[in-house]
């Protein structure tokens, strides 16, 4: 680029990148706001403009406001089990020695299979009468459980799974998060005559936040988004007891075609991992400790 | 106060041994400097009195009481790390009272103990700073202040100028050494500058692979080197060390037979050309390839058929041309066997002159 001005130099070396990431993303995101305000059912050329119309019928739709509920549940479910064993598990874990070395291998190798074949999988350990579970609870006496097929427990199954398929990769996160801490302070901890508890919540726990703060949003912005699980084992039912926000516009969009109404809901999700986005790096900026 | 003996002390990693057997006894209040070459078993040393590691074997006492299983927060010991090692995420404050929390300190006591101590180390106007928005000089007082306030028997010091420019670094050390007197505690200071050793230890342990090549008061370790390690390793320029054989016109009188003889840069005197050897001086003629000066003492390197050695003149420079005669008297001399260790019971003397025909 010979005769390109200085001033627009940088903008010519990005404009590649940005082309991709406007083809991509920028104007997916655009077009799907712009749908959001229409009635369309994916092939008629006709688009009907009916403004926020979609957004009032999915408000004051009650299935919409129990996806919701659901999306928060399984969210927060998932986030809290799967960091908050992960991080004890990193702690037992984070040792030199075979065993332990064998331990972290075994959890982190969920993380590598498959969704759908989790998802078969799960569905048949959970299977009421077949299921490997069933027979395990019917070993300490407990009652055959419905799991998937109980609108009171079907959620929590889905959880489950979800932190099963998680908690290995929290938990080597975890385990290079407490690799990273200087060895020093702890020795310097010792010398304090600090005790366990002591040292954990005072150094070990600060010097973790970063580590912490990355994997609740991952995992914040990954269960917010879960699909396949849903779509495999139970469909969003029963009587959408396990119905979530990404299944729910797969739904309108794909099997009903109210495209309108997929993409207003789309716009949410939006809304929802965005904010989650933004807050974690005003978090990150002022909470987090770096060692130096 | 406290005295701190190491019995014994055997250390291995993974089988591969770094101290074979140390005995060292430090004196209750001495300031006592371990210094040797990097990887020499400094810092593992400390951190086995420390507590941080375990000795492989051997018993380490601190004032006369076993503490091989006494865990690190016990044994009254604190200690200032190289790096610092600050809690990053508390204050200033929060640094220096963690220790007296954990053990258990009044607030009224503790925050009286933390005023004084600041005082001390001039860090009142950053109590509740963190350490991140601090300079390297005052990260290094608070690492001080943590320690101080816990009022040891004895602190340990790894290195804890090393990371601080050369002019602050000289301060500290006069700081160092005024808190040492008004503490009186034991200080265990590891240094690999041997400057620094002599310029602050009241007592100075060179270490070499391991093991203690020599601990003495600095001047005696500087007068009266036990080995060729020490006498090499304590001084700048360090002593200059020559093979006897390439010395014929240098004998001995007296028990032992020397391989290496070794002067001090300043005992050598500078003369023109091939003067005329004094009787009771050794004579070694040579080129000078370097002459630098600083302003009140000036170094010259004399090429020899012996090999190379520095000379150190005071205040007068040397005014004579390149080719120049390095005399040393003989008392000033030091003898070493072939394995470097010093024999202290061999003078010199001069050889009749017809062997010294040869040579020039
Ligand atoms: N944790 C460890 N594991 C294995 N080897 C070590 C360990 N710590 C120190 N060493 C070895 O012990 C020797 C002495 O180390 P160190 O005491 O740190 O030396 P210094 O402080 O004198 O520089 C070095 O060769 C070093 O490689
Ligand atoms: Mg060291």
């Amino acid at each position: 680029m010979p005769m390109v001005p200085k001033r627009l130099k940088p903008y010519a070396m990005i404009a590649p990148a940005l082309a991709v990431f406007s083809l991509f993303y920028l104007y997916p995101i655009g077009y799907m706001i712009h749908l959001s305000f229409h009635e369309w059912n994916f092939i008629s050329p006709e688009k009907t403009y009916v403004g926020l119309g979609n957004y009032r019928e999915m408000l004051t739709d009650d299935v919409f406001l129990q996806v919701l509920r659901n999306s928060a549940l399984y969210t927060v479910m998932t986030v809290l089990l799967a960091t908050g064993t992960a991080l004890p598990l990193a702690l037992w874990l984070n040792r030199k020695s075979g065993f332990h070395a064998f331990v972290q291998g075994a959890i982190f190798s969920p993380h590598i299979i498959s969704l759908v074949s989790v998802s078969l999988l799960w569905s048949w350990l959970m299977d009421p009468e077949y299921g490997l579970l069933n027979g395990l609870l019917h070993w300490f006496g407990i009652g055959p459980l419905k799991w998937l097929n109980d609108p009171g427990t079907a959620l929590l199954s889905l959880v489950i799974v979800a932190v099963w398929k998680n908690l290995g990769y929290n938990t080597i996160v975890f385990i290079a998060g407490l690799q990273s801490i200087p060895p020093e302070l702890l020795e310097a901890a010792a010398l304090d005559r600090s005790k366990p508890w002591t040292t954990f919540r005072r150094i070990i726990l600060p010097m973790l936040s970063p580590t912490l703060f990355f994997l609740v949003i991952i995992n914040l912005i990954g269960s917010f988004q879960v699909f396949e699980t849903i779509a495999i084992m139970t469909q969003g039912g029963p009587v959408h007891s396990t119905n979530t926000l990404v299944y729910y516009i797969y739904e309108y969009g794909f099997r009903y075609f109210k495209i309108g109404h997929a993409s207003a809901a789309g716009v949410i999700l939006l809304v929802i991992v965005g904010t989650l986005t933004l807050g974690y790096f005003r978090l990150l900026s002022r909470r987090v400790h770096y060692y130096g | 106060m406290a005295r701190i003996d190491l019995i014994d002390v055997v250390k291995q990693f993974k089988g591969e041994t770094v101290i074979p057997k140390l005995n060292l006894t430090i004196r209750e209040g001495s300031f006592t400097v371990l210094v040797g070459p990097s990887g020499c078993g400094k810092t593992t040393t400390l951190r086995m009195i420390a507590g941080l590691e375990r000795q492989t074997s051997g018993d380490i006492l601190i004032d006369g009481a076993c503490v091989n299983d006494v865990e690190p927060g016990k044994r009254d010991v604190a200690m200032v790390f190289q790096n610092y090692a600050l809690y990053p995420n508390m204050t200033v404050r929060e640094n220096i009272e963690f220790g007296l929390k954990n053990r258990g300190v009044p607030r009224r006591e503790r925050e009286r103990l933390v005023r004084d101590i600041c005082e001390i180390v001039d860090l009142t106007p950053y109590l509740d700073k963190k350490p991140q928005s601090l300079s390297g000089g005052q990260r290094q007082r608070v690492a001080l202040a943590r320690a101080m306030v816990k009022h040891p028997k004895v602190f340990i010091l790894d290195e804890p100028l090393s990371n601080l420019d050369a002019k602050l670094r000289v301060h500290m050390r006069t700081e160092l050494i005024e808190l040492h007197r008004r503490l009186g505690a034991t200080f265990v200071y590891v240094t690999h500058d041997q400057t620094e050793a002599m310029s602050m230890g009241d007592r100075i342990v060179v270490m070499h692979r391991g093991e203690i090549m020599q601990a003495a008061a600095p001047m005696e370790l500087y007068d009266d080197p036990d080995n060729l390690f020490t006498a090499r390793f304590i001084g700048t320029p360090p002593m200059n060390v020559l093979p006897m054989n390439l010395l014929p016109n240098l004998g001995t009188e007296g028990e032992g037979r020397a391989e290496y003889v070794g002067f001090r840069p300043e005992h050598a005197r500078l003369l023109p050309g091939s003067a005329d050897p004094p009787s009771d001086g050794l004579a070694i003629a040579g080129s000078i390839i370097t002459r630098e000066s600083l302003g009140a003492e000036h170094v010259y390197q004399l090429r020899t058929t012996a090999g190379t050695c520095f000379v150190k003149q005071f205040l007068r420079p040397y005014a004579g041309g390149d080719f120049a005669t390095a005399v040393v008297p003989h008392d000033r001399l030091y003898f070493f066997d072939g394995e470097g260790r010093r024999l202290r019971n061999l003078r010199a003397a001069s050889r009749p002159e017809p062997a010294a025909a040869g040579v020039r």
